[in-house]
């Protein structure tokens, strides 16, 4: 080992306090950018592996009623590759234990225990046998929730007759990737499950011999899938065919999809983000603290050391820095990645979903930080190995200070003209400091914001669009009086009846396939808001659209949308867009009860019934649900915004946490990294000012009072990059499913503030006891 | 006398050397025209107030710095044409620098500040000789930090002998030190003057020292003032102020 290498080594052990805040630093931006894109990557992998492996359907259909002779016509389809026809139906789940009725979807499984399309995977227990009707293979998170273990028992109301059934599986479909009840957001994995029977039990069980109710096929290289999705139409148009629709609205997919693209958006607008700020104060960093080594690369020089060794001495230096960084970041990275992984794990049932960062991405995170680091320590070395030996040796003279403007100077003590004058002095620091800080705030504000936006989704939403206690839908359309049977249970004080139609709305060449939703004239249960959530009358002409709708179809108040029924009679009919109401979630139109039953042709019908409960009397009213026969389904509000705020603690917790997290590492590394340097070069000063009598106390005014100043200037600065930030977080989140409403709450600025200002305190307290043992004899000792 | 020596042992010839440094707005003329020669083996002593151009002097024969106009040669090389490389090379193989405030670092023990030089020297003596020249072979393992002010001198002198340079360059080597110091520091330069044989040249503001040169070179503002020739040379040890 040479002399060089040993002074390198102490180097590096004097400066392990900085090299640590920098490695930190860098550390996180790319942990950050392992944990996103290797995240995406991995679920992107598993998706297309399983959908590849368990033959994902590519359209669906479902329809009333259909001979299975049919299935060879729908087969022959040109650009069909493979059908599968198959019984489906919901069904409400007696549970032991649990009090709220659930739902479930049954799903036949053909004779042979192989569907074609769509494979059950078997996780544990046994596939079903012919013969046995009453057997069962229920999903994964369904039988997680619940306990369940091959050989227990549940009842299913299956079309009206209560079925004891014994569970011998526990499966994974690519259907239930994502396992929700149609209608929710997020899963309930304790109300909704997926049941997968013999087709002959259900056949029986619903009247379908020989007859299937439900349709997924996969396409041949090249189809088209808009010809094939018209020709499925045509062929169970007859057989009350409720529109056929392709893997982008299959719900599983479009909510998996969905979530896909915000990691998109996430891992293209904030790992890059955090990388470039760690890249920035590695740069600041090294630049700072090769320029602090001027006169020992003087010295280097005068002994002969050439201009190449001394730079590979100090590259070695940056590198060793990186090398932290880098370590600390991989590790952090994978350990971020599995744990991220495994919350996905719990959402998303894929047999096999591990993470595994493409070898591209770790190349990318690393090259950045190398690259970093070499400009940082190549432009270093090149301004103070440019210089003369003999002019390097020598301290560097001091500083030309430029005058300030006398009407501020005059108001200022000599402490605060030093700070002032400092900071003038070197603007570019200034400002790169001033940057770092605001970065740190504004990464809080882009972290914290979502809880923000959350919170405003959930009021409009639960609160003010949503004021019933439970949807009740009924397992066909029923007359209109039925809502006074409804209104006569236990525990109801207010119901309101509503028909959902599922329908294919068009505005020009803009196609949405969605519901529109017919509610009581004159409710108050389920209510219609403006942006400001104010309660929207329903008019009685005329279509209300919500603010997504709208934007899918580009049509505003007046413009005309032609509405085509997907089941009853199909009609198609022109509707005029009389109102938009502001909604984050879903695509929905609405319409008023009356007027869409007689757009349709129908009678006085309903399919669901709002209902404001009376808490005291809830048992009451579950336990007649559950033996209500005409009742499909019931989803509980309350459940529901206690599941939503649990996954959303859930999901978003760590990642979160984690970037707040980095905002204080952020702060804490600027502030450290130039306090620490900013000493180094100033030791001096402040040790004379301190031999001039000035206290310890203002000594370290004169020194902190630069870092304070710099902190306050870059909070409002920080407060607008962060509304920035999350403006273009919201606009980039905007997918099939919902948008993220831009509200960031008067906390969430105070919060990114007070990170901002701990982590400065943190280190200004450091740094007050370095200077507190300023040495004030050596400085008389030594040269100036 | 050795200013009778032939041109063959002539290892500087400088002529008509100008610095200029802009310093800020100010133009600061360092050297005003210098021209001086130094001969292999001789101890000169360049003697001046502070900002008589003394050290840009030295530093321009030294290789650390280029005139702003004249001409300094190393036997046959002309310093002034040499370019960064070159210079480079020239002080690793033939020079050997003390400066006033040592500078040595401070992350490296005594020896590893010796052997820093000596690891790229072409014919080094092992650092812990170098060291015993100085009488510091006891102290090898401390730091910096550790060291009085003339024991930091002191390895600072045998970092500059341990590549056994031709010419040995000495800047205020006692400016920081106390008399008592200062001499022990003066001795070990004397030894390595007598002893290897290395033309050595000391920079002072204090006359005292002048007594140990073979040459007592003034300087003032810029220029040589005159060049006095010592009859006999004063041991370091002998040395009061």
């Amino acid at each position: 080992m040479t002399a060089l290498h040993r002074k390198l080594l102490r180097t590096l052990w004097q400066i392990r306090g900085q090299t640590l805040a920098i490695g930190l630093v860098l550390g996180c931006g790319i942990a950050i950018y392992i944990m996103a894109v290797g995240t995406l990557n991995s679920l992107v992998a598993a998706r297309d592996t399983y959908y590849d492996q368990s033959r994902f359907g590519e359209v669906f259909a479902h329809l009333k009623r259909a001979p299975e002779a049919l299935l060879p016509r729908l087969t022959a389809i040109s650009g069909v590759k493979a059908t599968e026809s198959r019984i489906v139906g919901d069904v409400l789940l007696d549970l032991p234990g649990v009090a709220e009725p659930a739902r479930g979807k049954v799903v036949s499984v053909p004779a042979s225990g192989a569907p074609l399309l769509n494979a059950v995977t078997i996780r544990e227990g046994r596939n079903l046998r012919p013969d046995h009707p009453d057997e069962v293979v229920v999903s994964e998170a369904f039988a997680q929730a619940h306990r369940f273990q091959p050989g227990d028992h549940l009842a299913a109301d299956i079309n009206g007759h209560l079925r004891p059934l014994i569970i011998v599986g526990i499966g994974l479909s690519p259907e239930y990737v994502y396992a929700i009840d149609p209608g929710s957001l997020l899963p309930d994995n304790r109300r909704f499950g997926v049941l997968w029977m013999g087709r002959k039990a259900l056949a029986g069980a619903y009247d379908l011999d020989g007859a299937f109710n439900d349709l997924c096929l996969t396409l041949a290289p090249g189809a088209d899938i808009a010809t094939v999705m018209d020709e499925v139409d045509r062929l169970l148009a007859p057989y009350a065919g409720v529109g056929a629709y392709g893997r982008r609205d299959q719900l599983s997919h479009a909510l998996l999809s969905g979530e896909i693209d915000q990691l998109k958006v996430l891992s293209r607008m904030v790992p890059p983000a955090f990388l470039g700020i760690a890249a920035f104060l590695l740069y600041v960093a090294a630049t700072r603290l090769i320029e602090i080594e001027r006169e020992q690369i003087g010295l280097l020089k005068a002994c002969g050391y050439g201009d190449g060794a001394i730079a590979g001495h100090y590259l070695a230096l940056v590198a060793a820095m990186v090398a932290v960084g880098t370590i600390l970041g991989l590790g952090g990275g994978y350990w971020l990645g599995e744990a991220i992984t495994a919350i996905y794990r719990q959402f998303y049932r894929f047999p096999f979903l591990v993470f595994r960062p493409e070898a591209a991405t770790v190349a990318v995170a690393l090259g950045c930080a190398v690259v970093t680091g070499l400009i940082a320590a190549i432009v270093a070395v090149r301004r103070t190995a440019g210089l003369p030996p003999a002019v390097a040796m020598q301290p560097a003279p001091p500083a030309a200070y430029r005058a300030l403007p006398a009407c501020i100077i005059n108001r200022l003590t000599e402490p605060g003209r030093i700070v002032l004058r400092n900071l003038w002095r070197w603007p570019l620091r200034s400002a790169l400091t001033l940057l770092g800080f605001a970065l740190a705030v504004a990464d809080v504000i882009a972290s914290l914001f979502a809880y923000d936006s959350i919170e405003r989704m959930i009021d409009l939403d639960f609160f003010h669009a949503q004021r019933q206690g439970l949807i009740i839908t009924f397992s066909d359309l029923r007359p209109w009086h039925v809502v006074d049977e409804v209104a006569r249970l236990p525990g109801a004080k207010a119901v309101e009846p509503f028909r959902s139609v599922a329908v294919r709305l068009a505005a020009g060449p803009r196609i949405v396939r969605t519901n529109v939703t017919g509610l009581a004239p004159e409710g108050t249960l389920r209510r219609l808001v403006d942006p400001k959530m104010k309660p929207m009358a329903m008019p009685d002409q005329g279509l209300m659209v919500s603010t997504r709708l709208a934007d899918a179809l580009a049509v505003t108040v007046g413009d005309q949308i032609i509405v085509q029924a997907l089941e009853g009679r199909r009609m198609t009919r022109p509707v005029t867009v009389a109102g938009i109401a502001e909604e984050y979630m879903g695509k929905t139109a609405y319409m008023s009860l009356p007027r869409l039953n007689r757009l349709l042709g129908d009678g006085e019908v309903v399919n669901g019934a709002y209902l404001l409960d009376d808490p005291q009397r809830l048992p009451e009213l579950y336990a007649r649900l559950k033996k209500a026969p005409i009742i499909a389904g019931v989803a509980l509000k309350a459940a529901a915004l206690q599941s939503f705020r649990q996954t959303i603690a859930q999901s978003m917790g760590i990642m979160l946490t984690f970037y707040i997290g980095f905002g204080a590492v952020i702060a804490f590394g600027v502030a450290y990294n130039s306090a620490r340097i900013g000493l180094s070069e100033r030791s001096r000063d402040l040790a004379s000012l301190r031999v001039l009598g000035f206290s310890r106390i203002e000594v370290s005014y004169v020194f902190l009072g630069e870092l304070t100043l710099l902190m306050l200037a870059a909070i409002p600065l920080g407060w607008l990059m962060g509304y920035g930030w999350a403006w273009a977080i919201a606009s980039g989140f905007k997918n099939d499913l919902f948008t993220i409403p831009l509200v960031v709450a008067p906390a969430t600025y105070g919060w990114a503030a007070v990170i901002l200002i701990a982590a400065v305190t943190l280190c200004g307290l450091i740094i007050r006891r370095k200077i507190d043992r300023l040495d004030l004899v050596a400085v008389l000792k030594t040269r100036e | 006398m050795r200013s009778s020596v032939g041109d063959g042992n002539r290892v500087f010839a400088a002529r008509g050397l100008t610095k200029v440094y802009a310093t800020g707005s100010v133009l600061v003329e360092a050297l005003r025209g210098v021209d001086l020669d130094l001969f292999a083996g001789e101890l000169v002593l360049l003697l001046g107030p502070s900002g008589s151009g003394k050290s840009t002097l030295l530093n321009i024969l030294g290789g650390l710095d280029r005139p702003t106009a004249g001409e300094v040669r190393f036997r046959d090389h002309d310093l002034t044409q040499l370019d960064d490389a070159a210079l480079t090379a020239f002080r690793r193989d033939h020079i050997g620098f003390v400066f006033q405030f040592y500078n040595l670092i401070p992350s490296l023990t005594a020896e590893e500040n010796v052997a820093l030089v000596s690891e790229i020297a072409p014919r080094p003596m092992p650092p812990t000789e170098a060291l015993a020249l100085v009488g510091l072979a006891e102290r090898r393992h401390h730091f910096p930090s550790q060291l009085s002010g003339g024991e930091q001198q002191r390895v600072a002198v045998a970092r500059a002998i341990a590549k056994r340079p031709e010419i040995l360059l000495c800047d205020e080597p006692t400016g920081a030190l106390d008399s008592r110091t200062g001499i022990v520091v003066l001795a070990a330069i004397e030894a390595a003057n007598r002893e290897l044989g290395t033309t050595t040249v000391v920079i002072t503001h204090n006359a005292a020292i002048a007594a140990m040169g073979d040459r007592v070179v003034r300087f003032h503002d810029g220029r040589v003032a005159d060049v006095a020739t010592n009859p006999s040379r004063r041991p370091a040890a002998e040395l009061i102020w």
